[in-house]
């Protein structure tokens, strides 16, 4: 068995048993601090499929800013505790046999799938800013700008939604 | 470079993005707790993103990757205003239990 498959291995295990964590766990600061280990198990994945931007940048998106916004929440709400009421039984178990069913389909469905030639060689120049850089502003250049106005409305937006209201307050 | 998918077949990929998509399910339909379901949607957008990584660099094609980062544009986004959401109604009733939230029911 090669490092590489090992490595798969090893990330595959880790990303899936976070992700389970992260649902199964309790107290919500608990998934939170799962679900990071998730997210850093599949940047570990993006490195070994030579996207090495790629993995910099969802660390940094999604464990530095995300997690981070959700955290905050999780204090400011005060949930930090383990209060959640289960939902029904019938609810739970429908719940685990609609993922279980969802996730035979997908992989009894794939399992069929016809697999390309794979190629011989691999491009390891393909993951750098700077052709990641070229293919964005040349090809998606138009899309790239859609997504600064959709993240600047979505700031507007949440400042809007988070702020108390002043009328209430006067 | 030798190609990795010559010692990690795509299916694998395939497979653990499938395992880690339907985790996502699982969690969105079994937490009351909205902020967790809203983590599961992450995890979701997730296995899609590793996926598009995985084709990526399967058909040595960039595109994959661009889309990756449109992705995690639209989670910031989504997070960002549905967090706010969640905090105004917090404040209005007390809790973010989606079990609670029904009063369009009646």
């Amino acid at each position: 068995m090669s490092l590489t498959l090992i490595a798969f291995l090893f990330l595959s295990l880790v990303a899936v048993f976070c992700g389970l964590m992260t649902v199964l766990s309790k107290n919500p600061i608990h998934s939170v601090i799962y679900l990071i280990g998730c997210f850093f198990a599949i940047a570990g994945h993006y490195l070994l499929l030579n996207a090495q931007f790629l993995a910099v940048v969802h660390i940094i998106v999604y464990a530095g800013a995300i997690m981070v916004l959700f955290l905050f929440t999780l204090m400011l709400m005060n949930l930090n505790k383990e209060s959640e009421k289960h939902k029904a039984a019938i609810a739970r178990i429908g719940a685990v046999i609609a993922a279980g069913a969802m996730m035979l389909v997908l992989v009894a469905v794939l399992k069929r799938a016809d697999s390309l030639a794979i190629p011989s060689t691999q491009n390891i120049a393909i993951g750098t800013i700077e052709n990641l850089g070229r293919v964005l502003l040349n090809e998606y250049l138009f899309p790239f700008e859609f997504a600064s106005v959709l993240l600047l409305s979505a700031m507007i937006g949440a400042v809007l939604l988070a702020k108390k209201d002043h009328q209430k307050a006067a | 470079m030798e190609s990795i998918f010559n010692i990690v077949p795509i299916q694998y990929y395939i497979f653990i993005s499938a395992v880690l998509f339907c985790i996502g399910i699982l969690g969105v339909l079994f937490r009351r707790n909205s902020i967790i379901i809203f983590m599961s949607i992450e995890l979701m957008l997730n296995a899609v993103n590793l996926l598009l990584v995985a084709f990526s660099t399967y058909h040595n094609d960039a595109s994959g990757q661009v889309f990756v980062f449109f992705v995690m544009a639209v989670a910031a986004a989504e997070v960002a205003v549905g967090l706010a959401i969640l905090v105004t109604i917090f404040r209005n009733v007390h809790t973010v239990d989606i079990d609670e939230l029904k009063s369009l029911k009646n």
